[in-house]
């Protein structure tokens, strides 16, 4: 569509027709409209509503605990004791640094692997030819739909057979590789990786796990760097089966904040201290990495 | 996709491996065939294989268990047939947690599914700073579920609690947040939206993105308005996702345990078990007084049929739903 058809348009089919057409000129992104703004301030109250709440929990961890007793609402200005009430956290009974420790230990390896086994089972599903291969891939989608949290009970059965409670592998284990890694990776190498590459290695000689690693990692880096993301925030975020296998001797982040409550629960501003703290790597990580997971998401669904 | 792609593979395969084999000789030959008959079962056994480890072989040894008589620390007792799923059934708090389970799952599931089409439909439009706006409503996924209920278990308190004290100051009398049953339930559920609201936006809108834009196109010279564009195209096309995420959200909604454990410092869900979930009560029963895990394996294999059930009716039911209102407009988009 040239612009200057627009006015032709316009004087023989009426506004909707130039309206449809000042769009095609937009290209194919549709409409380059731009919207009121009533959606912007609407999108503008979301935005509040998610910043709000971790907003407040700042300022009543930057105050005093005898501050917050006596005022139901905070004051607007954080009050500068934010790194006093830290180390109080830190100096606590609570084995806080064990527990950051611990919660990158998991999250980084469960995020590794299952980047590396999801990948590996995604280049299988979607370029390898195998008998039973599209019956295999529909069980992997249908076990997404059975609640593991509910085989907890059996679970925890085998992990103190295996002498595994109170020990990170407990947790690190069962998340080594999930069914929504296969096929988010599944999905992205069909179209992401063209037949030609693979056939490329295999001519010059490359065995299976080598074209693997030469020619399907590197393709499926941008998916795998959103999978990775995505696995991380889970596991750090993870709250009801560490607190079940691992207790309060040996706890991840979440279960050590949730130990602040349970001792402390009085002590607000020491609790909202923990919690920010807890939050705050998580907020970095989505500042630095956020452009992409939202990608991430965008090509995923699109292609889901 | 998928049809694209499979005819030029077969001819590629055909004509690639033509030239190819007479290069390979002996052992090496033989090595190939075998890499390339094994490899693929080994790529994807790391799954089969931790799945059979912690989720299948638990699942099935659930149900053994509930069959027990099983102490946490004493471990297996002798074999009691349906006795624990009955003493279950009949303890009131086990009903409790499934009233509270499913009002708290309604509560938070609808409101968001239909705050998050919204946010999605208005994401979609052609804003200034696009990122910046999904980057913001997605910013609370990343906040971790105990996080989130410790923050809104002390806005929603009942004395020193903020949203009461602003109540208050508009002449609305303090609400019973940690007190009254549906005020608990709506407070819990204020977190889980709190949470999810945004990530189900922005797979909605991934999905919306995906709709050909000649649709809109039509419908604009058709003369329909936004409003009827939204019903009778975004919401059809979308139906996958909506299935998707509605079908998610219940798997997640009806296990939920965080939020509500932490909603005040006891985790048992209120003196009177006001906002106590069907996980709260199975953690309470294996790993609290009773430490009876043969009834908590059967409350979680009753909590695994009702979340079947109840996602069964959710899957004929979004399809109904989302198939109804565009029979029409769907046979133009499928062709």
């Amino acid at each position: 569509m040239s612009a200057p058809s627009v006015p032709v348009i316009a004087q023989t089919a009426g506004r909707g027709a130039a309206r449809a057409a000042a769009r095609k000129r937009g290209g194919p992104q549709g409409s380059d409209r731009r919207p009121g703004w009533v959606t912007y301030v609407i999108l503008g109250l979301a935005i509040v509503a998610s910043i709000l709440p971790l907003y407040y929990a700042f300022l009543l961890a930057s105050s005093t605990s005898q501050y917050i007793a006596q005022n139901p609402i905070p004051s607007l200005i954080p009050q500068g004791h934010f790194f006093e009430n830290v180390s109080r956290v830190l100096n606590s009974d609570i084995k806080f640094w064990q527990a950051v420790g611990n919660s990158v230990i998991v999250a980084v390896v469960t995020s590794l692997s299952v980047v590396l086994f999801s990948t590996l089972a995604g280049f299988s599903f979607s370029k390898l030819r195998f008998r039973g291969r599209n019956g295999l891939l529909v069980f992997v989608i249908a076990t997404t739909a059975v609640p593991t949290q509910l085989g907890i009970v059996p679970l925890f059965i085998v992990m103190s057979e295996l002498g595994w409670t109170g020990k990170l592998i407990a947790v690190i284990v069962p998340g080594l590789v999930t069914a929504f890694g296969v096929f988010w990776m599944t999905q992205y190498l069909e179209s992401a990786l063209p037949y030609e590459l693979i056939e490329a290695a295999r001519v010059d000689g490359a065995s299976m796990i080598r074209t693997f690693w030469h020619v399907a990692l590197p393709a499926a880096r941008p998916a795998a760097f959103m999978l990775g993301l995505f696995t991380f925030v889970g596991s750090w975020t993870s709250f009801f089966w560490p607190f079940i296998v691992l207790g309060s001797s040996n706890p991840t982040l979440p279960v050590a904040v949730q130990l602040l409550q349970a001792t402390y629960f009085k002590d607000m501003a020491l609790i909202m201290a923990g919690v920010t703290v807890s939050v705050i790597p998580l907020i970095i990580l989505f500042f630095v990495a956020g452009r992409q997971l939202v990608a991430g998401i965008m090509q995923g669904a699109v292609k889901g | 996709m998928a049809t694209s792609t499979k005819p030029p593979r077969t001819d590629r395969r055909v004509s690639g491996s033509t030239p190819r084999a007479p290069r390979r000789v002996g052992f090496s030959q033989t090595l190939g065939r075998w890499d390339v008959k094994v490899s693929p079962y080994l790529y994807i056994s790391p799954f089969f294989l931790l799945f059979a480890l912690t989720g299948l072989f638990p699942l099935l040894y659930t149900a053994y268990v509930s069959m027990h008589q099983w102490h946490l620390i004493g471990g297996q007792g002798e074999f009691v047939g349906f006795e624990n799923y009955a003493y279950v059934l009949q303890e009131p708090n086990f009903w409790k947690g499934i009233r509270n389970t499913f009002s708290i799952f309604l509560i938070s599931t609808i409101p968001q599914l239909l705050i998050a089409i919204v946010l999605a439909a208005l994401l979609d439009a052609n804003l200034r700073a696009k990122t910046f706006w999904r980057m913001g409503v997605l910013l609370p996924y990343v906040v971790a579920p105990v996080a989130v209920s410790l923050i809104f278990g002390r806005l929603f308190s009942d004395q020193y609690g903020i949203i009461n004290t602003l109540l208050g100051n508009i002449g609305i009398d303090p609400i019973g947040w940690h007190s009254d049953i549906l005020p608990s339930h709506v407070a819990i559920a204020s977190m889980v939206n709190f949470r999810w609201t945004g990530y189900n936006t922005l797979i909605l809108l991934a999905a919306m993105q995906a709709i050909p834009r000649d649709l809109y196109e039509a419908a604009v010279i058709d003369g329909a308005s936004r409003v009827r564009q939204f019903f009778s195209i975004t919401v059809p096309m979308l139906r996958p996702t909506i299935i998707f995420v509605v079908i998610t959200s219940t798997i997640g909604g009806l296990q939920i345990f965080d939020e509500p454990r932490l909603f005040d410092q006891l985790g048992q869900g209120g003196p009177s078990r006001q906002w106590m979930t069907a996980t709260m009560y199975i953690y309470e029963v294996g790993w609290g007084n009773q430490k009876s895990f043969g009834r908590a394996a059967a409350v979680a294999w009753i909590l695994f049929l009702i979340i079947i059930v109840v996602g069964l009716i959710n899957f004929s039911l979004t399809r109904r739903i989302a198939s109804e209102t565009s029979t029409k407009s769907r046979k133009k988009v499928r062709r």
